[in-house]
């Protein structure tokens, strides 16, 4: 029954996305392309840091790393959805690598080895000039068609990443993949002992985290035809993916979608009318996230609450009363 | 360039390293936090160290104790009211939270001061021993680091709230048993840190421009010296910073000054897969 509900607020909701090109300007557009985008991400991110619970803070490497495969490859003559592709396969396969190493790490170190690869990734891109053409940045190919018709294409094949990752996050949460991390999650050793093999577990799960983005990141290449190490390798893009997943719920399914979503749209409102201080807003929402809804929006008691705000209204009346 | 030109480049460098990294280890080792907040700590020392010598005149080196002070007072705040709060709880919640409130921080500085590299220019001139030579600031600030460091460490070892911090690190419950109280302990540590990088940021503003997009720089060369030294200890945050200093300037000379921080971030993967603890990392902190 939940899994229908699930299914169903998804699809609407993606269908919502979807129809954008069709209703609104370009603006909306450009919108919906970022929410398609981070709920992607955001989705991936979910897979190591929600289920499994590692905290990872590698997403803008795995997202900088498939901007520059997807570039590279396309600027040397392959056709594009090749590029795309091959951008997807070179992250996976970095990722796994990755993981079977800095996996053995945990807390704490996981959490700066796993910055440590958002800067290394940055430092080498821009040192290595003759590839990747340094701190100058990369021209990517444009797309074909007319702004409309890019931004479309665009689009669309983000919500298709969004819809395969989604579609995933639900088929490991009820495979025996999924109930592994959730036991790597509460108890390491415990789950390594009852015969969780946690490593191999927690190298796919990095490796899922990882695909996705940097499917994401070769599109996104392709979108706005530029790229530099800076933007490409963002240190706040790897804060505010985990920050949107806990904003949802982090381990849930819908979570990372609706967390993004709603950051996705307070972060336009707020750019809209105060440019200069988006840090501080995104600080200021960390704050608020941590302090306030610990464990998302998904998980608010909104029975509760909704009781407690009805018995304050049915009391109002009275106070009202006894006081004159 | 010679050898023991690059060797005392490297010292230099080392020391102030050292310096960087000594509050930033002592957070993590003590409270088990990341302190996301350093990097920014360092550079609102420099630039409140900027700003007070260009308005007042006043040599940074007697400003240092105000600027390093007023960062305590800050540190001891945010650790009060914010992260005490979060303290014992998941790491991705605390380095969350501090990255948050670095963000709130950083972008305050960048609307109030703007990000212009700034540098206190003092024209202390060079010293010259045979062919090599040293501009004299540097090694002032390299004279101020290590004083800072050895202050830290006999604070540490002698004094009351040092042996309460050594305590709550060793075992907290045990500490809280002992009428210690921890979560003032926390703040004062915090405060601590936040002391040292604002101290570090003022002996910065001295050597080298600085400016708010150096922060990551900052904080990433703490997380490279807490694993090659250890949490927690003075000596061995002293020791890390140095062989950082050594390591980034031989690299600087043999493969390039751009690629030196790759070698840094490389050589702390590598430690941290095969000695997690760090190279000279204790147990305790003496």
């Amino acid at each position: 029954m939940k899994q229908f509900l699930y299914f169903g607020v998804f699809a609407l909701w993606v269908a919502m996305i979807a129809a954008t090109p069709l209703l609104a300007d370009n603006y909306t557009i450009r919108i919906a392309i970022s929410i398609a985008m981070f709920s992607g991400m955001a989705v991936s991110w979910n897979f190591i840091g929600g289920f499994t619970g590692y905290p990872s803070f590698s997403t803008a490497a795995f997202f900088g790393l498939g901007c520059y495969a997807g570039a590279i490859a396309q600027r040397n003559g392959i056709p594009l959805v090749m590029a795309w592709l091959l951008a997807t396969l070179f992250v996976a396969v970095f990722a796994a690598m990755l993981g079977a190493i800095i996996l053995r790490l945990k807390g704490h170190y996981f959490a700066i080895g796993s910055i440590a690869i958002v800067d290394l990734t940055r430092l080498i891109t821009s040192s290595w000039g003759s590839l990747t053409g340094g701190g100058d940045g990369l021209n990517v190919p444009l797309l074909q068609g007319s702004p409309q018709e890019v931004s479309a294409l665009v689009l669309y094949v983000m919500l298709a990443i969004l819809i395969v990752a989604f579609l995933t996050s639900i088929y490991v949460d009820r495979s025996r993949l999924g109930f592994g991390l959730k036991c790597i999650s509460q108890n390491e050793e415990a789950a390594d002992m009852v015969g969780v093999n946690t490593t191999s577990f927690k190298v796919v799960a990095y490796t899922l985290s990882a695909v996705f983005c940097g499917a994401i990141g070769a599109v996104y290449a392709s979108w706005v035809g530029y790229i530099d190490p800076t933007d490409s390798f963002s240190i706040l893009l790897t804060l505010k993916v985990p920050v949107m997943v806990l904003l949802g719920g982090a381990g849930t399914l819908l979570g990372p979608v609706l967390g993004a979503g709603v950051f996705v749209m307070l972060e336009e409102v707020f750019w809209a009318n105060f440019l200069e201080w988006n840090r501080a807003i995104l600080g200021g929402i960390i704050v608020f996230l941590i302090f306030f809804l610990p464990n998302g929006l998904l998980k608010i008691q909104y029975r509760t609450l909704f009781g407690m705000l009805m018995q304050k209204l049915r009391e109002a009346p009275k106070e009202a009363e006894k006081s004159s | 360039m010679d050898i023991i030109q690059i060797l005392l480049n490297g010292i230099v460098l080392g020391s102030l390293y050292a310096c960087i990294a000594i509050g930033f280890s002592l957070v993590w080792g003590v409270l088990n936090i990341i302190n996301m907040l350093h990097g920014s700590f360092i550079i609102l020392g420099g630039y409140l160290a900027f700003f007070a010598w260009q308005y007042s005149g006043v040599n940074p080196v007697f400003l240092l104790p105000i600027i390093a002070t007023a960062l305590f007072g800050l540190g001891y705040l945010l650790q009060y009211f914010f992260i005490n709060k979060v303290v014992s709880s998941p790491v991705l919640t605390t380095l969350t939270l501090t990255f948050g409130l670095d963000m709130i921080l950083y972008n305050l500085m960048t609307v109030f001061f703007t990000a212009t590299p700034r540098r206190v220019t003092l024209d202390l001139g060079t010293v010259n021993l045979g062919d090599m030579y040293l501009p004299v600031d540097r090694l002032m600030g390299m004279g101020l680091a290590l004083f800072l460091t050895a202050l830290l460490f006999v604070v540490m070892r002698a004094s009351k709230i040092g042996r309460a911090i050594v305590a709550v690190r060793m075992d907290r419950q045990a500490a809280t048993l002992m009428g210690i109280r921890v979560n003032n302990v926390y703040a004062i540590t915090f405060g601590i840190g936040a002391f040292m990088a604002g101290a570090a940021g003022v002996i910065f503003s001295m050597v080298f421009p600085i400016t708010t997009n150096l922060t990551g720089t900052f904080l990433g060369k703490a997380f490279i010296i807490c694993v090659i030294g250890g949490l927690g200890s003075v000596p061995g945050a002293l020791i890390g910073g140095i062989a950082l200093g050594l390591i980034e300037s031989f690299a600087g000379y043999t493969i390039g000054p751009q690629n030196a921080t790759t070698v840094g971030f490389v050589l702390m993967l590598f430690l941290l897969i095969v000695r997690p603890t760090g190279l000279v990392g204790v147990k305790g902190y003496e």
